[in-house]
């Protein structure tokens, strides 16, 4: 029997599958076909402090191997969560991890000062990369500065561990990595999506009412991996790997490039099992290779 | 709502531009009402990517039947699978037709436009069963856009029919002809399914004739089972309108919650 459990420093995983925000619902979609317990943990939708109307359809476009997503963060706001949708949560042991948005670095403080005073909740993850809530795909990540100072401030806000999750749409991932550590971040998710655009050719209009999207899926993987590498290589902070894992020897690409943990997300959506999937070839891949804990793979790329 | 990842293919029929599968699936068989929807997954590579919904056409034993017009990469791999073949399935999904509208005795129009005549035969199928007496609109651009009019006429349904082009029934809107018959008919209620114009127009009608009237709306779909958000259309609860996702308050709303699109979308 392989220990796939993952220790973060601030917190131990029982295992290094996470879901990504946004796939996931809030976790109660997934019961039907999830037993939540037995995931490392899972993130949920990202929340706003306010509930959220979102963006006009057309929301997706399928693009080859991948899926171009403008939802706008839609979403039921930090009081409904805590009302309705937590006490659910709360029976199950896993970690739970909430996806924690803002408009302002103030309203970040405001939904981790609000969920704060709720139990059941393990860390929270810093949704400063939505490239679907602004204009072309303005948000604080794409900056070091911008990301220091509100990670900074929602870290002199909580006392719960805080992971910042990165854009890959930046020219030096690696700085901005750096500037969130820096900054008092515990851990980093790599990535959020891409900016895209997709064209319907026959009326010359974007696919997308939002004109763009984040692209995610299997498409993605090598890109962010990548980055995955160039971050574990030069950051202290623990890394979580996200993008286009669709399989166990996906994530262990990631793992194997450094990634602590993954969060699985498009996956989600084709096969609502997927992460069960994935654990199971994890546990697979470990036992065939005689590997007794998971974490004697992790960051062992040769190069 | 349920996973089959091997459901048999055990009938097949192809017409022009269109497709039908029969799949072998007992528990979503046993479970679906008219209006739900199924997710198929086209590929087991990674290209189509996303499963596909279609609603269910019928239930035949043990099968639920879906039809689709072959459209992009998605159907058109699902319309070169054979009898034999298995696929990825998961449903029933979503929220079908109230039948409670539909009184026993009186006719129960259903009004389905190309593609959109899917799910009324398995709606037509459960209303006659409860007693009711449903007749079917079809409408399609040209005579090759109806290819379910034998089934129909087979199952001895009232049946009227219009294209477009007048290669076949009345010539013109099936909305022209669904109002030209509406007095004669007398109906209790509305069902339908098809393009936006066709189903804005009858919510209309139905709304000038004060007959509760339902529609199945259609939509890109990331999963089916509400954890996307993609699927949303402007829908009206009370005096709010906001985005709803389709696939699991719908997809079929009465016609008074459904906010149309423009004429040109």
């Amino acid at each position: 029997m392989t220990d796939l459990s993952v220790d973060l420093g601030f917190m131990t995983l029982k295992n290094p599958v996470l879901t990504a925000s946004g796939t996931f619902g809030y976790g109660l979609e997934f019961t039907p076909f999830v037993d939540l317990n037995k995931l490392g943990g899972y993130v949920v939708k990202g929340l706003y402090y306010d509930s959220r109307k979102g963006n006009p359809p057309p929301r997706l476009v399928e693009t080859a191997s991948g899926l171009i997503n403008a939802i706008g963060l839609q979403g039921i706001g930090v009081k409904k969560f805590a009302e309705e949708t937590l006490p659910r949560l709360r029976s199950y042991d896993t970690a739970l991890i909430v996806n924690v948005c803002g408009d302002e670095d103030e309203e970040y403080a405001a939904v981790v000062e609000y969920l704060d005073k709720q139990e059941g909740i393990s860390a929270y993850e810093l949704n400063i990369s939505c490239p679907n809530t602004k204009r072309e795909g303005l948000c604080p990540a794409l900056s070091p500065d911008t990301t220091h100072a509100v990670v900074k401030l929602v870290k002199q806000t909580t006392f719960r561990p805080v992971i910042t999750k990165l854009s890959p749409n930046v020219t030096d991932i690696v700085e901005i990595a750096l500037s969130a550590q820096e900054a008092g971040s515990d851990a980093l998710s790599l990535t959020n999506t891409y900016l895209a655009l997709a064209i319907d050719v026959e009326k010359r209009i974007p696919k997308l009412a939002n004109i763009f999207g984040g692209l995610s899926g299997p498409a993605i993987k090598p890109l962010t991996l990548r980055m995955v590498f160039q971050v574990v290589s030069r950051a202290q902070i623990p890394v979580i790997g996200i993008g286009g894992i669709m399989t166990g020897i996906d994530a262990l690409e990631y793992l194997i490039a450094g990634a602590k943990a993954v969060e699985v997300g498009t996956a989600n959506f084709i096969d609502p099992q997927s992460t069960l999937r994935i654990i199971r070839e994890l546990e697979a891949y470990c036992e065939t290779n005689g590997i007794s804990t998971i974490e004697e793979i992790i960051g062992t790329l040769k190069v | 709502m349920h996973k089959e990842p091997d459901a048999l293919i055990v009938k097949k029929q192809d017409w022009d531009g269109y497709c039908l599968l029969r799949l072998k699936t007992e528990t979503i068989a046993s479970e679906s009402q008219p209006g739900q929807f199924i997710m198929v997954r086209p590929s087991e590579n990674l290209h189509p990517l996303l499963r596909r919904p279609f609603s269910i056409h019928s239930v035949q034993d043990d099968c639920v039947e879906i039809f689709f017009l072959k459209s992009g990469i998605g159907t058109t791999l699902l319309s070169q699978r054979s009898e034999g073949d298995r696929l990825d399935i998961l449903g029933p999904l979503g929220k079908g037709f109230h039948l409670e509208n539909a009184l026993p005795g009186r006719k129960v129009p259903l009004v389905g436009g190309g593609r959109g005549i899917a799910p009324l035969y398995f709606l037509a199928q459960r209303l006659r069963e409860l007693g009711g007496l449903p007749c079917i609109f079809y409408g399609g651009k040209t005579l090759s856009d109806l290819p379910l009019k034998q089934k129909f006429e087979k199952d001895h349904y009232e049946l009227y029919v219009s294209t477009d082009d007048g290669s076949f029934g009345f010539e013109g809107f099936i909305t022209d002809l669904f109002q030209r018959e509406f007095e004669n008919l007398s109906p209790s209620c509305l069902f339908s399914c098809g393009p936006e114009a066709m189903m804005r127009k009858l919510a209309l009608v139905a709304q000038e004739r004060s007959i509760p009237a339902e529609f199945s709306l259609e939509s890109i779909m990331g999963c089916g089972f509400g954890a996307c958000w993609g699927c949303v259309r402007m829908i009206k609860t009370g005096s709010k309108e906001e985005w709803v996702k389709i696939c699991e308050e719908g997809p079929v709303f009465t016609g008074k919650r459904i906010v149309w699109q423009d004429e040109e979308s």
